[in-house]
């Protein structure tokens, strides 16, 4: 067990470096590089070489990849070149911010979703199972920038209810910050909400149609008895890794939603640097992404194996 | 009438069909089970057994209807009651042992647990008498050690074990009434024999009634008192078990018994034409009048009623049961084989070995494999030309991953493979040229699986057609219908996909697929094991005459040793991967013979109540072989000393050319054990 612990860090490591390579490779490859993109029309002759001295890019490019990516084990990015600020401090309060939004909507998103998928699965084909699928495959399939546009339109603007887009500094008190994020955390939280509880709805159904099942309703248990000891436990386990997608996701995927509602996450992030060819900041971003989606699906799966009873022996059989 | 115990009274379950018309699974069943009475429902695959089993628990699968009748118990109907009242009745009064104990136990629950629920449901003991009584239910299905077995997931226990932890459980409600659906398929001869015998003893030990269903009239031979054999949804016949058996008056029975094969005759049984018809086609008269012998006008446009025959004590469902009232079942006829082998050798194997083992990283770079206790070991047989032979064994004998080797589809350790004495052949797939490739092909045990369900029949044959003979247009057409017609389907089938198939018609084009590489050796696993009777005999005789058409060689993988013994001319006896026993097939089915062929000959079960099986050593479940001296040492009851344990048994031969792997003196073996 422990060794496969260690060997799924590892592979974990791995894969980061793979993708720091890749985004440093593809950073080197493109036309152009930070001081041209810095100096713009002045970018020639002495000003280029001593942009060039300064920034330390007249040394050959693997030189730079080591000393970028030892800094960046120890969080230092190096500086942003738009702001000239050290990207350090640019993307902490990003990360903030984002965490804020995806814990919320995964807070409200993930309990809705289950209980969604149970009821739709149990009563299966009557009618809260027809009402709820309906509205989950609405709800999937309007994209984001319309749902969070209609949510601007009607609770923002014709009931005056909330703020339409987060204005206020993202260091104000939790409180002052709610009102803001109410309607993007719903706009984020419908889809996931609909594509999980669809998910949890056929996991469910799967595993009532199972020998198993059939067995405990033969034994005599009662149904809420069979429902909670004999199926939500083997129905929610593959539920796990689609919920550390969906996380991952919702932190540095949300582009669009972030952008409808001018929050200043790590999504948005991503599109302003790229834009202003912010070469080491977009550097940094993907490796940051990166590392979210390595160790949270590494975490997903080791729940998995410690929740599901054949996995464990059969690793530690191995 | 107080001892009747279940009461099936006109009972007709069905579904309703796309257009809406209403089809019936179960059409006007009604039957009795007595106090202490065993009841073995027998029947094909869709005759419905099933469905009568779970509907006397008063459960109806999702998507099936009660549309008349009622099942009876304690004078409520079952089908009528609220889950509330059926939770009090399920596991208490009647408990159900399933198919498949594997599927049936929750895989997040540990053993203990899954019994200790339906403690606390159906009794009041404490926590502390539970947990007693658990161990005492395991040591009663005589699970070795229950304090740790009670503490394991259902995974970790081999199939047999499963099987006995659902008996503990549909014992622990005490309930007057077991439901057992097929307990026995799927599990190892030996096991299954084992498992009945339990059985047998807890019906007489706890006076429990018990309604076993099966489509294996060998087993239901061994448990019932009374024998209700269903056929599309009927009843067709029901009576005492020993005259339904030894003299069955219904012609489904009669051709039924008459296809199963038997250990004391060697040849092939004489197979039943046709197959069941599909639910909601037959509109009127007998519905087995397609496929019967015996039927006449009559037959085809009057439906038979259920007849009871007083003097008899049997009720049947045929218009022309006369005719076979004095036919005896012992007049089976079996189509006796003929040696075909020649003396030209076409296949070897000489100390093959092969390893399952994960190989150390050294070991992967330099592409070799090590491993001192491979799976397989010291395989040598020479196959003739034009020979059937068979490897016998249970599950975990290594059969199977000898036919892969041959195949290529996994590699050797050691040892060679040559073909027609002079050409070897690579272990590994992908150094195979088309040539070797073509004169070896594989049927597999499911035809399920071994058919591409979006190919149609023609695409299915056309590819090792177009592969190895490049044909084309017009004559690959011609080449397809030929090899149909060899298989007997019509040229209609071309259009058709694996889905609109029956399982036998499957087979045949999975045969007739090997068939079209005009093959030198058909490697044959399991081939019929998952046919249902009848149907198997269609195949075994199909097979057979292929092999006298063509002159190919089979190599034929079974645990079934009576199919075994009515197709092969040879066999070899396998245990842990190491041989036991080869010989021609008639001396390996008598005496004398290895322990272990003992043990397997011993454990099948006949559709005859006077042939009792003989157990001679525990199924237990061996996950390594031993690292040294003889395969068989855990399990022998005849072990002659310590030289078992440390040297491996040298070949000795028998007069007539059966080799046995044995420290005990062929004279010795030679005496009866039983």
């Amino acid at each position: 067990m422990l060794f496969l612990i260690i060997k799924r860090i590892l592979l974990g490591f791995i894969t980061l470096f793979i993708v720091s390579i890749i985004t440093f490779v593809g950073t080197e490859v493109l036309p152009g590089d930070a001081c041209t993109t810095y100096l713009e029309r002045q970018a020639f002759g002495e000003q280029l070489e001593a942009c060039y001295r300064r920034l330390g890019l007249n040394v050959p490019a693997y030189e730079r990849y080591v000393s970028w990516a030892l800094n960046a084990i120890q969080g230092d990015f190096g500086y942003s070149l738009s702001g000239e600020m050290p990207i350090k401090e640019v993307l902490g309060p990003r990360i903030k911010n984002s965490l804020v939004l995806a814990s919320a909507a995964i807070f409200i998103g993930i309990p809705i979703a289950l209980i969604l998928g149970i009821i739709t699965a149990l009563w299966r084909d009557k009618l809260p199972d027809v009402a709820i699928s309906t509205v989950t495959i609405f709800a999937m399939t309007i994209p984001e920038f319309i749902s969070a546009t209609l949510l601007i339109l009607i609770i923002a603007i014709w009931l005056e209810w909330l703020p339409g887009i987060v204005i206020v500094p993202t260091d104000v008190s939790f409180l002052e910050l709610l009102p803001n994020i109410i309607l993007p955390v719903v706009a984020i939280a419908m889809i996931m909400t609909a594509h999980m509880a669809r998910m949890v709805r056929s996991s469910v159904i799967q595993v009532m149609a199972s020998e198993y099942v059939q067995m405990a309703i033969l034994k005599g248990v009662p149904y809420w008895k069979m429902v909670f000891k004999h199926v939500l436990p083997n129905a929610l386990l593959p539920a796990i890794n689609v919920v550390a997608l969906t996380i991952a996701w919702l932190l540095g995927g949300v582009v669009v939603t972030e952008v409808v509602f001018n929050y200043p996450g790590l999504g948005r992030l991503v599109i302003e640097s790229i834009s202003n060819r912010d070469l080491p900041t977009v550097q940094a971003l993907a490796i940051i992404l990166a590392s979210i989606y390595v160790s949270i699906n590494l975490l997903a799966d080791l729940l998995t194996l410690m929740l599901n009873p054949r996995l464990k022996t059969l690793q530690i059989r191995k | 009438m107080t001892d009747i115990i279940q009461k099936v009274k006109n009972l007709s379950i069905g579904f309703r069909s796309k257009k809406g018309e209403e089809i019936l699974i179960l059409k006007n069943i009604s039957t009795n089970i007595k106090k202490g009475e065993t009841v073995g429902i027998v029947g094909e695959s869709g005759s419905g057994k099933s469905t009568l089993a779970l509907a006397m628990m008063g459960y109806v699968k999702h998507g099936l209807y009660t549309i008349g009748g009622e099942c009876q118990f304690n004078s409520s109907n079952l089908l009528k009651m609220k889950s509330k009242d059926l939770e009090k009745i399920r596991g208490r009064k009647i408990a159900m042992i399933p198919q498949n104990a594997g599927q049936a136990l929750t895989p997040n629950l540990k053993i203990g647990y899954q019994i200790d629920e339906a403690l606390q449901l159906h009794s009041d003991l404490d926590e502390k008498e539970r947990e007693k009584k658990i161990s005492e239910l395991l040591n009663k299905v005589r699970l070795p050690s229950p304090e740790t077995i009670a503490l394991r997931y259902p995974h970790e226990l081999s199939g047999g074990q499963q099987q006995r932890v659902a008996v503990a459980m549909a014992l622990a409600g005490t309930p007057d009434l077991l439901l057992l659906d097929e307990p026995t398929t799927g599990l190892d001869v030996t096991t299954q024999a084992h498992v009945l015998e339990l059985l047998n003893f807890i019906a007489k030990d706890t006076g429990t009634s018990m309604v076993y269903v099966s489509h294996d009239l060998g087993a239901i031979a061994q448990v019932s008192d009374r024998i209700i054999v269903m056929y599309s949804g009927e009843i067709v016949l029901e009576g005492p078990s020993r005259d339904i058996l030894k003299r069955p008056i219904h012609p489904y029975t009669h051709g039924l018994l008459k296809s199963i094969p038997k250990l004391s005759l060697a040849g092939l049984p004489e197979s039943m034409p046709g197959t069941q018809p599909q639910p909601g086609t037959i509109q009127s008269g007998c519905s087995f009048f397609d496929r019967c012998n015996f039927s006449d006008e009559n037959c085809k446009n009057n439906s038979p009623k259920l007849e009871f025959l007083k003097d008899l004590n049997t009720s049947v469902r045929c218009f022309n049961y006369e005719k076979l009232v004095n036919e005896s079942q012992a007049s089976q006829t079996v189509n006796k084989i003929k040696n075909k082998s020649q003396d030209k050798e076409i296949l070897n194997l000489s100390e093959v070995s092969i390893s399952y083992a994960k190989q150390k990283l050294l070991d992967q770079i330099f592409n070799r494999i090590s491993d001192d206790n491979p799976t397989v070991k010291d395989i040598n047989i020479n196959i003739k030309k034009g020979e059937t032979i068979a490897l016998v064994g249970e599950s975990g004998s290594g059969k199977s991953t000898i036919l892969k080797s041959i195949a290529g589809l996994l590699r050797t350790k050691d040892g060679l493979i040559r073909f027609d004495e002079n050409r070897n052949l690579s272990s590994d797939l992908k150094e195979r040229d088309p040539n070797d490739l073509r004169i070896i092909q594989l049927i597999f045990q499911n035809p399920d699986e071994s058919l591409n369900p979006n190919h149609t029949v023609e695409e299915i044959i056309a590819q090792p057609l177009k592969l190895y003979f490049g044909l084309k247009g017009e004559e690959l057409k011609k080449n397809i219908i030929d090899l149909l017609q060899k298989v007997r389907l019509g040229e209609f089938y071309t259009s058709r996909y694996p889905r609109q198939l029956s399982g036998g018609e499957k087979q045949r084009v999975a045969v007739a697929r090997a068939f079209a590489a005009k093959p030198d050796i058909i490697l044959c696993d399991e081939v019929t094991s998952a046919l249902d009777v009848s149907v198997q005999a269609a195949v075994l005789n199909l097979l057979q005459q292929l092999k006298e058409d063509f002159g190919t060689t089979y190599i034929f993988v079974s645990h079934d040793l009576a199919v075994v013994r009515a197709i092969s001319d040879r066999v070899a006896v396998l245990y842990q991967g190491r041989l036991c026993e080869v010989g021609p097939s008639n001396d390996v089915y008598k005496f004398p013979s290895h322990p272990y062929t003992e043990v397997l000959l011993g454990a099948v079960l006949e559709p005859d109540p006077d042939i009792k099986p003989k157990l001679v050593a525990e199924d237990i479940v061996e996950e390594r072989p031993p690292e040294k001296g003889c395969s068989f040492q855990g399990r022998c009851s005849r072990i002659v000393g310590d030289i078992c344990k440390k040297e491996i048994p040298p070949w000795q031969l028998t007069d007539s050319g059966n080799a046995i792997r044995c420290h005990i003196p062929i004279k010795e073996l030679q005496k009866e054990q039983f």
